[in-house]
C-alpha cells in the first residue's frame, strides 16, 4: 500500500479495501465490526438494533433529484434497511466553510426533514462546527442512525448462499452519472436524476419472507459490481449477472458508453440488491415492484455452485452473446476515458 | 432458473433484442469457418468491447484478434509523460488532463502522485472546452492542456485553440501528444514482420478521417480492412467481412459503420485540424519515430505551444525493464507472454502503459479474462 491516503481509498473500490485491511481493521477489530456490513447488529436486551455512520461530501452540493441534505439522510436509511432494519433515529454533524450561504444551509436541511420524514425517522441529535474558509470546500455532513431490525430477518453479507437468485430494486447507475453529468456540466439529458430516496420501505415489504432473504446491500460506491464482490468474498460463494438483465436507463447507458464507464460500477443512492432463496424470488419481486421506488426491480443473477476460491474470479458476467466474462471491481475513482 | 427467464424479467426494447439477436445470428456464421486468421484491431474502444461484449469468448479458436497501438494513453513516450509532469510542478500552472492519464507512472511519480504528494496542480477535464472558462477565471495562472488522443478528439482541441486566439488568452498551452492512425499502420506493415491477416479499423476515428486514408492497407499490402462499429453485432460483422475478403483473396477496405461514418469523414473537423496544426514525425511508445503521425501547431498557434514554458529539465527516462509493452502494441506478443504481467504489474499498481489505461490491452486482459 502507498505510504500516504489517496484520493481512490475513498473510492469504495479496491484501494478502500486495502486501507481498511492493512489500517482499521488490525487495530480497531471485532467480530461485530469485521463483517464490514453496512449496519452493524447489536443487542440491547431482547431488542436487536441496526446501528450505522457515514460521512458525506458531495460536488456539486445542489444536484438533480437532492442534495447533500437528502443523502446524507438516505444514506444512513439505506445501511439501516440493508441490515433489515427499519429506521428509529438518527444523528447529523455538520462541518461548514465559513462563509457558506445560510439559504443554502436552510435548503439542505429543510431537505434533511423531509427524507426524515419519509424514512419514518427523526433527528434526534447533532452538532455544528464552523471551520475558516478555504480550510474545507463548503460542508460536509456525518450522519448515524440506529433502526430497529425486522422479526424473522437475519441479513449478513456473508449469508448468500448456492443456487440464490439475486434482485435489483430498480435502476442502475442514475446517481453516479446524474452528479458527473452535473459536475462536469457534460451536456447530457438534465433529465438524468440521481436515484437518492429512502429504500426501507423495500425491506418492509419483504420481512414476512423472513429467513428466505439470504443477504442486502445498497449498491453506493463501487455500484452493484463492488457489492457483488463483497458478498461474494463474504460469503464463500461465486456469482453470475446476466448483463441484459440489469436494468439501466437509455440515457445512462448512452452516457456511460461514451465516457468508457461501466454502470455496473457507478453509485447507487437509493436502490436495494437483495439475495433470496430462489422459490421466494417470484414473491419478492411482485412485493417490491409494487412499491412506486420499486417498480423497475428485476432478477439479475444467481449464485452458482461452484464455490469462492482466492485468485479466481467471484463474479462472472453473462453477456448477451451468452459468453461469460469476469466482472472487475472498480480498482478505484472511475476515470473516464480519451476518445 | 435458466438465464433466458432471468432476461424475460427485464422489458428491454425491441432494438436492444434486436441486436443481441443480430448478434447471434451473425456468430453462428462465424462459428463455421475454419481457416486460421489473425485480425488486428487497432482502437481502445474495441479493445475492450471486444472482451465487455464477450465477442472475444465466442470467436472459434482459428481465428485471432490482437490488439494494435490503438490506445491513446500507452503510445505516448515516456518524455512526453515527465513534460506533463514538469509542467503541472511548474510555479502558477494547472496542467489539465484526461483521467486515464492520470496514472501512467512516469519516472519517479504519476500525475495523481504527484498532485496528492507534491501539491502539483492537475484538473481533471472532461471536455477540453473547459479550458477556456478557467483561463479567463485565472489570468496569472498558466493553463497547459495535455491533448491526447487521435482525429476524433483533436477537433475539439483545436476549437479552444481557436477561440483563446479570437479571445486573445494569452495564458492558455498546448502540449500536444497527437497522434493519428493510418501512418501506424504503415509503419507496422513496412517492418515487414507483421503475420497480420486484415484489420478492425477503428469507428470513432474513421467518423472523421473517412475510408480514404486506409487505402494503402488494400492497395499496397494487399490487406482488408473493415472500419466497425461497437456493439456485439458491428464487431462480428466486422470480423465476418474480414474474414470473407481474407478467403476470397479480395482485400478492399469496407465500412460496416456506415450509421457513423460517412464514407467522406467529417469535413468540417478535419478542416479545424488543418487550421490548427501540421503533420510531424512523432514518437510512439513501442513504436518509434512515425513519419508524419503527429500533430504540430501551424505558425500562427505557435504562441500556444507549452514548450515554450519549459523552464525544468525533464529527467532522463528509461523504459521498465522486463516490460514487454512495447511488443504488446505491435501486436508480436500478448499480456500474458510477460512475465510482470499479473505479478507486480496489475491496474491498481501498474508498471508499463498497458495496464494503467482502461483502454490498454493489458489492463482489459487482465479486468476481463483472468
Amino acid at each position: 500500500m502507498h505510504d500516504k491516503i489517496h484520493l481512490n481509498m475513498g473510492s469504495g473500490g479496491l484501494a478502500s479495501r486495502e486501507l481498511l485491511e492493512e489500517v482499521f481493521l488490525p487495530l480497531l477489530g471485532n467480530e461485530v465490526l469485521n463483517l464490514l456490513d453496512d449496519s452493524a447488529e447489536i443487542a440491547l436486551g431482547s431488542e436487536r438494533i441496526a446501528f450505522t455512520t457515514d460521512s458525506f461530501t458531495v460536488h456539486p452540493i445542489f444536484f438533480p433529484g437532492g442534495n447533500i441534505g437528502t443523502l446524507s439522510v438516505c444514506g444512513t436509511v439505506n445501511d439501516l434497511a440493508a441490515k433489515g432494519a427499519t429506521p428509529v433515529a438518527l444523528s447529523a454533524a455538520f462541518t461548514i466553510e465559513e462563509g457558506f450561504p445560510i439559504a443554502d444551509l436552510r435548503t439542505i436541511v429543510h431537505s434533511m426533514r423531509d427524507s426524515a420524514d419519509l424514512a419514518g425517522a427523526q433527528i434526534v441529535t447533532g452538532d455544528t462546527k464552523v471551520v475558516g474558509k478555504g480550510v474545507m470546500d463548503g460542508i460536509f455532513i456525518t450522519t448515524s442512525g440506529i433502526g430497529r431490525v425486522l422479526e424473522g430477518l437475519h441479513i449478513f453479507s456473508g449469508g448468500a448462499r448456492p443456487s440464490d437468485l439475486i434482485i435489483i430494486s430498480g435502476t442502475a447507475a442514475d446517481h453516479g452519472v446524474a452528479i458527473l453529468n452535473a459536475r462536469e456540466k457534460l451536456g447530457f439529458n438534465p433529465e438524468i436524476r440521481s436515484d437518492v430516496a429512502p429504500v426501507h420501505r423495500i425491506v418492509e415489504r419483504i420481512s414476512h419472507l423472513g429467513p428466505q432473504i439470504h443477504a442486502m446491500r445498497d449498491p453506493t460506491r463501487g455500484g452493484i459490481a463492488g457489492v457483488l464482490h463483497e458478498i461474494a468474498r463474504a460469503s464463500r460463494v461465486t456469482i453470475k449477472i446476466v448483463e441484459d438483465a440489469v436494468p439501466v436507463r437509455p440515457d445512462v447507458r448512452a452516457c456511460c458508453a461514451l465516457l468508457g464507464l461501466d454502470p455496473l460500477s457507478i453509485a447507487n443512492e437509493g436502490k436495494l440488491i437483495i439475495f433470496t432463496a430462489p422459490e421466494s424470488a417470484e414473491t419478492v419481486l411482485e412485493c417490491v415492484r409494487k412499491l412506486p421506488e420499486g417498480k423497475e426491480a428485476a432478477i439479475i443473477g444467481e449464485v452458482e455452485a461452484e464455490p469462492y476460491s482466492e485468485g479466481s474470479p467471484p463474479v462472472i458476467l453473462e453477456t448477451s452473446l451468452g459468453t461469460r466474462r469476469f466482472l472487475p471491481l472498480a480498482e478505484g475513482e472511475p476515470l473516464p476515458r480519451i476518445c | 432458473m435458466k438465464p433466458s427467464t432471468i432476461s424475460d424479467n427485464f422489458p428491454d426494447t425491441p432494438s436492444k433484442r434486436n441486436n443481441a439477436s443480430k448478434a447471434r445470428l451473425l456468430l453462428e456464421r462465424l462459428s463455421a469457418h475454419r481457416a486460421p486468421a489473425t485480425l488486428m484491431e487497432v482502437c481502445g474502444t474495441h479493445t475492450v468491447a471486444l472482451f465487455t461484449t464477450g465477442v472475444r469468448a465466442a470467436l472459434p479458436e482459428c481465428v485471432r484478434v490482437i490488439s494494435g497501438p490503438g490506445c491513446p494513453v500507452c503510445v505516448t513516450p515516456l518524455e512526453t509523460i515527465e513534460k506533463a509532469i514538469g509542467f503541472a510542478h511548474r510555479k502558477d500552472t494547472v496542467l489539465f488532463c484526461f483521467g486515464d492519464m492520470l496514472r501512467i507512472p512516469g519516472v519517479h511519480e504519476t500525475l495523481e502522485s504527484a498532485r496528492a504528494h507534491r501539491g502539483a496542480r492537475v484538473k481533471l477535464m472532461y471536455s477540453p472546452l473547459e479550458a477556456i472558462e478557467y483561463a479567463r477565471r485565472e489570468p496569472d495562472q498558466s493553463l497547459v492542456l495535455f491533448g491526447t488522443g487521435f482525429e476524433t478528439t483533436i477537433p475539439i482541441f483545436a476549437s479552444v485553440l481557436m477561440r483563446a486566439r479570437e479571445d486573445n488568452l494569452r495564458n492558455i498551452f498546448l502540449l500536444s501528444a497527437f497522434k493519428s492512425i493510418p501512418p501506424a499502420i504503415k509503419a507496422l506493415l513496412s517492418a515487414g514482420d507483421s503475420a497480420v491477416d486484415g484489420f478492425l479499423l477503428p469507428g470513432h476515428v474513421s467518423s472523421v478521417i473517412g475510408v480514404e486514408p486506409y487505402g494503402f492497407i488494400a492497395g499496397e499490402y494487399h490487406l482488408p480492412g473493415v472500419i466497425a462499429g461497437f456493439e456485439a453485432a458491428d464487431m462480428i460483422e466486422g470480423i465476418l467481412l474480414l474474414l470473407r475478403m481474407i478467403d476470397s483473396r479480395q482485400p478492399e477496405i469496407k465500412n460496416q459503420y456506415t450509421r457513423f461514418v460517412p464514407p467522406e469523414g467529417n469535413p468540417r473537423a478535419r478542416a479545424m485540424i488543418d487550421t490548427v496544426f501540421v503533420s510531424r514525425d512523432t514518437d510512439w511508445r513501442g513504436l518509434g519515430t512515425i513519419h508524419n503521425s503527429g500533430f504540430a501547431l501551424r505558425d500562427d498557434f505557435r504562441r500556444f505551444d507549452a514548450d515554450q514554458l519549459m523552464d525544468f529539465e525533464i529527467p532522463p527516462v528509461q523504459e521498465p525493464a522486463d516490460c514487454i509493452c512495447g511488443e504488446v502494441i505491435r501486436g508480436r506478443r500478448t499480456p500474458v507472454d510477460c512475465t510482470l504481467y499479473g505479478r507486480s504489474c496489475t491496474p491498481s499498481h501498474p508498471i508499463g502503459p498497458c495496464m494503467v489505461s482502461s483502454e490498454g490491452t493489458c489492463a482489459a486482459f487482465y479486468k476481463y479474462s483472468r
